[in-house]
């Protein structure tokens, strides 16, 4: 955070938002390819990288937001997911609100990387991948486990970044760190 | 010129295209629980670019067929409740949209243009829905959006009948682009706000403004930025209650259809 390099734009921003030209201007700045890194993620996403936030099996979620657009014209776009199942994870989605080229996926047990299709690069810890994932994928034969992270990491993320979430996600600051 | 949020909520015919904004840019909840109790019909909402619990109360009451917009979401108290099992039941159309293809509909009004291009959406299955888009080569052809009304809530309206919106200028943008603006607001400024060279960067001007007002915390549940924050507990008090068609009904009858205590906070 302190690399005058590296800049993180929290879209939900109660206070001191980085727009000052209202809500199109984070598309515009999108669509010139000033935003390098993109995080979305799906309600269904599937084998070919498409992520669905409209609507599956009689089930109506919000909408596709911007997605259909930032995907396309973000460089690195990771997508993520929480729960890792069967039912998030599905060979194809009903509605593909957006498809792109993502840098990676990530969800509550594992980590991908997309080479055209899906490769396992990491668990989290020890499960039945295949199992548990609806899409067809890549793996090598040893899969590693994701590195946990470091102290440092782990004080940074508890002390100023939960304070920065919970400003604007107080229920998630929550739930995750027990502050308010 | 300025009136009660009833008057402005008189002024919306039934099934007017309604402009609102998101529930993090000034919506005007006063004037929408005036809406509900005056019983409007047919409504046609457009989010500019998402919508929350403002469409969600007035779906759940009943006031809405159609909806345009690129979300409709409580933020983090989750999915809006009365939109989804109104969607699911097929009680109202969705007419599913992505925020940049808003966003250039009201921009392509505001300069007279039939069309604007949108790049990126084209592999979007949004496209295919969408009869009006037009998809050609690298961009999609979205055609102007053109809003009966704009409502929002303003922190000031002035003597000459401008509002000062500050930094949200998708509503200065919803209200170019529309035939009427209305407009609740907190305070009233003596004055021209357009001859404070530090205030006009903010203001929509009375060319705009068809009427205004006074609503003091007129959009609360929701926020005020630097007046009042987001009734965090009151919306996810709401989003529990609306689960239920009975749970939304008791709502109404606690907080929007006794008119006293809805502007008041919990």
């Amino acid at each position: 955070m302190s690399d005058p390099g590296f800049r993180v734009s929290l879209q939900q921003r109660r206070a001191a938002n980085p727009f000052t030209e209202g809500s199109r201007e984070l598309f515009d700045l999108a669509g010139q390819g000033r935003i390098d890194t993109f995080f979305l993620g799906g309600a269904q996403i599937d084998g070919t990288a498409a992520i669905n936030l409209v609507r599956a099996d009689g089930k109506r979620f919000p909408g596709s937001f911007g997605s259909a657009y930032m995907y396309a014209v973000i460089r690195n776009t990771i997508l993520f997911r929480e729960e890792h199942s069967r039912r998030s994870l599905v060979p194809k989605v009903e509605f593909a609100s957006a498809r792109g080229q993502p840098k990676a996926l990530l969800t509550g047990k594992a980590l991908f990387s997309w080479q055209g299709r899906f490769r396992l690069e990491s668990v989290h810890e020890r499960f039945d991948v295949r199992a548990e994932t609806g899409f067809d994928f890549d793996a090598p034969s040893e899969v590693p486990l994701t590195p946990p992270p470091s102290n440092e990491e782990l004080d940074r993320l508890r002390g100023p970044v939960a304070k920065l979430v919970a400003a604007d996600y107080p229920d998630f600051a929550k739930r995750v760190w027990g502050i308010n | 010129m300025a009136e009660q949020p009833e008057a402005l909520a008189a002024r919306i015919p039934d099934g007017a295209l309604l402009a609102l904004p998101p529930d993090y840019s000034l919506v005007a909840m006063e004037v929408v629980r005036a809406l509900i109790r005056k019983k409007i019909k047919g409504l046609r909402l457009l989010g500019v670019p998402i919508l929350g619990m403002s469409a969600d109360l007035l779906i759940g009451a009943g006031c809405v067929a159609e909806v345009e917009t690129s979300a409709v979401s409580l933020g983090e108290a989750g999915l809006a409740p009365r939109f989804t099992e109104a969607v699911e039941k097929n009680l109202i159309k969705v007419k599913d949209a992505t925020c940049p293809a808003v966003h250039a509909g009201l921009q392509a009004s505001e300069k007279g243009v039939s069309f604007m291009p949108v790049p990126g959406i084209g592999s979007s299955d949004l496209v295919k829905e969408r009869k009006d888009w037009i998809r050609q080569g690298e961009v999609v052809l979205v055609p102007a959006i053109r809003p009966d009304v704009a409502l929002f809530h303003a922190r000031w309206a002035d003597e000459a009948g401008n509002v000062w919106i500050g930094r949200r200028r998708e509503l200065a943008t919803a209200a170019h682009a529309s035939k009427i603006t209305l407009v609740s607001f907190e305070e009233k400024k003596a004055g021209d706000m357009l001859e404070d060279e530090i205030l006009a960067p903010g203001v929509v001007s009375s060319i705009y403004v068809t009427a205004t007002a006074h609503a003091p915390r007129g959009a609360w549940p929701l926020a005020m930025p630097g007046v009042y924050g987001v009734d965090d507990t009151h919306v996810s008090q709401y989003a529990k209650a609306a689960k239920t068609r009975e749970g939304f009904q008791r709502y109404l009858e606690e907080w929007v259809l006794t008119p006293r205590k809805s502007s008041s906070p919990a």
